[in-house]
């Protein structure tokens, strides 16, 4: 709890107005905490007389956490594919690894799976366990949830990193609630923290406008998913040797009460959108539908995929899988070209890792020109066209 | 059918800024509203009870002021409301809060369907219905994007992966969380406003929903944050000048080798 000191404490109010809950007040000449206090911290960071101070009590988990080893990897697999991300995740996987001086495993469940083990030691894993079976070719909650939790009580790893995905954020916070872990969602950064070895997990919150790093000093796993494209893969090492487990779970574990009658691939341009080297983007500078269109008509003439900014997709001129930003996808292409979009935090922490970043904007102090690369304050209905014009020319050559 | 929605109150996140001097949340000003999604959770549960009948009752954990945000759900069509809210609760992490709302809802008596927002605006966790559907040991659907059939104890709907969709049926009860193509909310009636104004809110503590209370708040989160900061942005800022015409000749020469 947020205890007071009423004898530093000097009536300043410096905490009364930080607290964004109105919880703390000052009232005889010192702070009093009401209801409201969620614990956030900022009157105590603003305190200059450290009057405030939150108070831990002595933790109540009982993890033996020097039971637990080892770098765990969920290798997300769907539609006969590993996904990206999980190659990803080996590679920041790796380097946790080594620094923890621990091996580093994959988990690979679904059906049909032969070969896909090697792929993954290809990319960094020293173990791999894999778990086959007819009943687990679709994705669901609980058959994936349950065969994970079920491996990692068995072999206890210090840490469970997954994607961000639909699949991994969907399933990895009911592994962590059976597991009494915690979990640190859509994670931007890993580290290990040298004085005791914790992670340190690092996301975005508030829409993209403030990061907060997160520990998990009581509990094990130390569980986060990650944002795709964030984490850099290894190259690829057919040379590399690791070990294949087959695991054979209880069959009771893999029974879903929730059947998937139907798994539809829509849209390919949308599948496409996050492994495209070029992206065309749109925002509410293009007016309207009509406007939109000329963005599908550069991404054809540079043979790129379609994204767009919140506003156009609350607009309704393009469907919600384009949509890039906080809420929608995260892209790193190789040229992400920006018509038309203001570049609010939401949709920027989307995209700054493109390559190079084109931002086209009629309003010069537009937040999209802090992270161009190249910028050019002009009217997206004359610039774009014109640069369409240039690329035909071009493909025609 | 019964149906809880879960939601919560949250500040308007595109208002909220760290202050570069204090590196402190400068949140002055800033409204609180009903997490976006949840009012799509909310929409949902209306229209499956206007279509199927039952009852819809809205939960929230958080501090007194979330009443308002209950409010507002009933203005919208939610037939009663429950507040959750305890200093116990403060500091909670999402396997805390978790736990203070399966012993809430397990305290009024539990649900045939329980719905709540794809994730909430501020933590953008979406942690809390997958981890709220394993304490309540039922089913789970995440990113719900339609609803298809709900008769006889088992509902079929779609749900919304990166990839596209897949159809699922599940028994009940079970616990969804919608994204929001799902549907568009309604604004609430005047006779709606009317009755949330007037309507008791009736308001759980730690004890009332028997919790143990090593569970609840800060000390019962395994996850602690150890430091907020702003976001770095790459600053490149090179910005093309000329008409209209020469600028797309320079930009065509630097994206040609390229591509």
């Amino acid at each position: 709890m947020l205890r007071i000191d009423i004898e530093a404490c000097i009536g300043c109010g410096v905490c009364e107005d930080t607290c964004t809950f109105g919880a703390i007040k000052v009232e005889d000449g010192h702070a009093v905490v009401g209801d409201g206090c969620t614990l956030c911290g900022s009157c105590v960071d603003v305190c200059e007389v450290d009057a405030l101070v939150i108070e831990r009590e002595e933790s109540v988990f009982k993890t033996k956490i020097d039971e637990w080893a080892g770098v765990w990897v969920y290798a997300e697999y769907r539609h006969g594919r590993i996904a990206p991300v999980a190659i990803e995740l080996l590679g920041v996987g790796r380097k946790l690894a080594d620094q923890r001086q621990a091996p580093l495993s994959a988990v690979l469940i679904g059906s049909k799976l032969d070969g896909q083990g090697e792929e993954l030691v290809a990319y960094g894993a020293d173990k791999v366990y894999v778990v086959d079976d007819p009943a687990l070719a679709s994705f669901t909650d609980d058959s994936y949830g349950n065969v994970l939790t079920d491996l990692a009580q068995e072999h206890k790893p210090e840490i469970i990193l997954a994607g961000a995905t639909a699949i991994g954020r969907s399933f990895i916070p009911r592994v962590a609630t059976s597991l009494a872990a915690g979990l640190t969602a859509d994670c931007t950064n890993l580290e290990i923290r040298e004085e005791d070895g914790a992670l340190l997990q690092t996301r975005p919150a508030f829409g993209g406008n403030i990061m907060a790093t997160i520990v998990c000093p009581h509990t094990r796993p130390q569980m986060a998913t990650v944002r795709p494209l964030v984490m850099k893969p290894l190259v690829r090492d057919d040379a590399r040797r690791g070990e294949i487990v087959l695991v054979t779970p209880e069959p009771s574990r893999l029974v879903s009460r929730v059947k998937v009658l139907e798994s539809v691939i829509e849209d390919l341009d949308q599948v496409n959108l996050t492994e495209a080297d070029i992206v065309v983007a749109g925002g509410r500078g293009l007016e309207n539908e009509k406007g939109f269109a000329m963005i599908k008509e550069l991404a054809d003439v540079l043979g790129g995929a379609v994204a767009a900014s919140r506003a156009a997709v609350d607009s309704g001129w393009v469907p919600y899988p384009h949509q890039v930003g906080q809420t929608g996808k995260t892209v790193a292409p190789k040229i992400y070209i920006a018509c038309g979009i203001s570049g609010a935090i939401q949709h920027l922490v989307g995209m700054q890792s493109a390559d190079t970043i084109i931002a086209i904007n009629r309003d010069a102090d537009a937040p999209i020109f802090d992270v161009a690369t190249y910028g050019i304050v002009g009217d997206v209905f004359e610039v774009v066209p014109k640069l369409i014009e240039k690329f035909k020319q071009r493909t025609n050559r | 059918m019964k149906i809880i929605v879960c939601v919560k109150q949250v500040p308007d996140a595109k208002d909220v800024r760290l202050d570069p001097k204090t590196n402190t949340l400068a949140r002055e000003g800033v409204q609180s509203i009903m997490n976006p999604y949840d009012r799509h959770a909310l929409e949902e549960a209306v229209r499956i009870k206007e279509q199927f009948g039952g009852t819809v009752t809205v939960l929230s954990m958080g501090p007194p002021q979330a009443e308002a945000t209950l409010r507002d759900a009933v203005a919208c069509g939610a037939d009663d409301a429950v507040l959750v809210s305890d200093r116990a609760f403060a500091g909670s992490d999402t396997w805390a809060t978790t736990y203070t709302l399966s012993q809430a809802i397990k305290n009024i008596g539990g649900a045939d369907l329980i719905l709540c927002g794809k994730q909430a605006i501020d933590g953008d966790t979406a942690q809390v219905g997958p981890g709220l559907a394993e304490r309540m040991g039922i089913p789970f659907v995440a990113y719900v994007r339609k609803v298809n059939d709900c008769a006889g104890g088992s509902i079929k709907a779609e749900r919304l992966m990166d990839d596209g969709y897949d159809a699922v049926e599940v028994a009940l009860p079970a616990l969804f969380t919608v994204v929001k193509e799902i549907n568009e909310p309604r604004v609430p009636s005047l006779k709606g406003k009317m009755r949330a104004k007037k309507l008791e809110i009736n308001t759980l503590n730690a004890v009332d929903i028997e919790a143990d209370l090593d569970q609840l708040g800060l000390k019962g989160s395994p996850t602690q944050v150890v430091r907020v900061f702003s976001p770095e942005l790459r600053g490149e800022r090179s910005m093309l000048n000329g008409s209209a015409d020469e600028q797309v000749a320079q930009l065509f020469d630097k994206l040609e080798p390229l591509l």
